[in-house]
């Protein structure tokens, strides 16, 4: 019988497994923190949240009734909404579902999502598709000409 | 000219063994029978591929990936570039035309049970090259930067956010960010014309070396009728008889490709503002229709799932169990068709087509 055969079906020694031991740990930490800096690199550093809380929208001679503006609200757009009653409501204009950019429709005095056909009321509450969520809503004040759109505390 | 390449090949030969790479492409032969026909749609698609990364390489020459210059780029290549709309135009139309093939492919591949044993990991890398095509697909949409676009981009990163545990992690990896922005647009790139791209490289490969390997599957049925001596085999050599139909089937789709690029130039659109609402029947490219329709008719919980998600985790098992098909239809074999999976391929033919339909109602 071959010697080295037999040897080498034998299980190792010892000394020889805690080699493999220290050698494999040692190149899978090295690899490890080689894919480290890699995986950290493809996340984006975040961008703080813009921290207005409120927003001039628009000029209130600019919205007749029954109509609607999109602003900008920090990052996001936001809609503001001048009742045909002559209210003033604002609301995020993020859709709940799968955050599309809804519009308010003049023909239903109701906001509309295009993207998968959702409805919400002028006060953002959810009423038919499939938004899960009411929309955000914000706080109106008008002040002289200017309609200023804020986070509700 | 004969001899001159049988004294190429024997220099070469002698070199590396190169007689044994031109034996290994030699043996492979096409069976014929009634479904030969679909043994076309592989090769379709590949030669539909290759018109991809030519016209992609292309456009590459004036497209510029940035927010403010994307629209523009696009804008250019089709009104002052000489054949610009051509090229752009030849991309859409080819993208389109490809999914439509992969899918040809994939669904006779699956009806003629070609994905038996052996060929479980043929259809396994073939599965992740259409899954890779549709990353193409969905990837290579947003780059015009137009408003649909824009918002198919942010429904699409959406439903990958609501994915429990990891959702939020792999929106932010997809859109470099929170928002849909200049960063999305970076990314989407790099991944549209290098990613993906190398991806494709080594799937392909593999799809195709285990193609040439286990040479082409013959249906359960004309295997039986074979056996019963009710049908004679034949078969044709691949090389070149096989190839040269091939060829003619590409050079008409390339009549085909110019013919609806000249009649119906892709079109632009408007270019995207992300502080508009969303215009009025906007939907996703034809191939996702089915998902998008399902999306818009599910309620907002199912169960005590939020609806979207309900939907997302329903299309994801499926996807899953249709890449494990070879592995579940275990009784499938020599003559033997398995009628249940042939009957659940009607059905998914059936709802994908019957949901898009539903978007035109």
């Amino acid at each position: 019988m071959n010697t080295s055969e037999t040897n080498a079906s034998e299980p190792p020694q010892p000394s020889r497994r805690w080699v493999n031991v220290l050698l494999g740990s040692g190149v899978l930490g090295s690899i490890a923190s080689f894919l480290y800096p890699a995986f950290k690199y493809i996340i984006p550093p975040l961008v703080p949240e813009s921290t207005s809380r409120s927003v001039v929208a628009a000029k209130a001679a600019e919205l007749k009734r029954n109509s609607s503006k999109i602003f900008q609200f920090g990052s996001k757009p936001a809609l503001l909404v001048r009742t045909a009653d002559d209210q003033f409501k604002a609301l995020s204009a993020v859709c709940t579902h799968l955050s599309c950019t809804v519009q308010y429709r003049e023909d239903l005095h109701q906001v509309w999502c295009a993207c998968h056909n959702g409805l919400y009321d002028v006060s953002g509450r959810n009423i038919s598709g499939p938004p899960p969520r009411p929309l955000e809503e914000f706080e109106v004040h008008v002040q002289g000409e200017d309609v200023v759109v804020s986070r509700k505390a | 000219m004969d001899t001159l390449y049988r004294r190429l090949m024997n220099w070469l030969d002698e070199r590396f063994g190169a007689g044994s790479i031109e034996e290994f492409l030699r043996h492979k032969i096409i069976p014929l029978h009634r479904h030969t026909i679909w043994y076309y749609f592989g090769g379709m698609t590949m030669f539909l591929f290759v018109v991809q990364v030519l016209t992609g390489i292309l456009l590459l020459l004036y497209y510029r990936p940035t927010p403010n210059d994307a629209f523009e780029s696009v804008q250019y290549v089709m009104t002052q570039v000489r054949f610009g709309w051509l090229i752009r135009s030849v991309h859409s139309w080819s993208a389109n035309l490809m999914i439509f093939t992969a899918f040809v492919h994939m669904f006779s591949v699956y009806f003629l049970k070609a994905y038996r044993k052996p060929r479980e990991l043929t259809w396994v890398t073939g599965m992740f090259l259409l899954v890779v095509v549709l990353c193409f697909g969905f990837t290579g949409y947003l780059l015009p930067w137009n408003t649909l676009a824009y918002f198919a981009t942010k429904v699409g990163t959406q439903m990958a956010g609501s994915v429990p545990l990891v959702g939020k992690w792999l929106l932010i990896y997809l859109r470099g960010g929170e928002e849909v922005t200049g960063a999305t647009l970076t990314r989407f790139f790099g991944f549209h014309v290098a990613v993906l791209p190398g991806l494709t490289t080594v799937l392909l490969a593999l799809h195709l070396l285990l193609v040439q390997r286990l040479g082409m599957s013959v249906p359960p049925g004309v295997e039986r009728r074979i056996a019963e001596g009710r049908e004679t085999a034949r078969s044709m050599p691949f090389f070149p008889n096989f190839l040269l139909r091939d060829m003619m089937g590409w050079y008409a789709a390339l009549g085909v490709l110019g013919a609806l690029a000249a009649i119906f130039p892709w079109e632009l659109g408007a270019k995207a503002d992300p502080f508009a609402p969303a215009p009025a029947g906007i939907r996703p490219e034809w191939y996702f229709l089915f998902m998008f329709q399902t999306l818009k008719l599910l309620p907002p919980k199912v169960l005590f799932l939020d609806g979207e998600f309900a939907g997302i985790l329903a299309f994801s098992l499926a996807g899953v169990f249709w890449v494990a098909i070879p592995f579940i239809d275990r009784k499938v074999g020599f003559g033997r068709v398995t009628r249940f999976f042939t009957g659940l391929g009607v059905f998914a033919i059936g709802y994908m087509v019957v949901m898009s339909a539903l978007v035109f109602r």
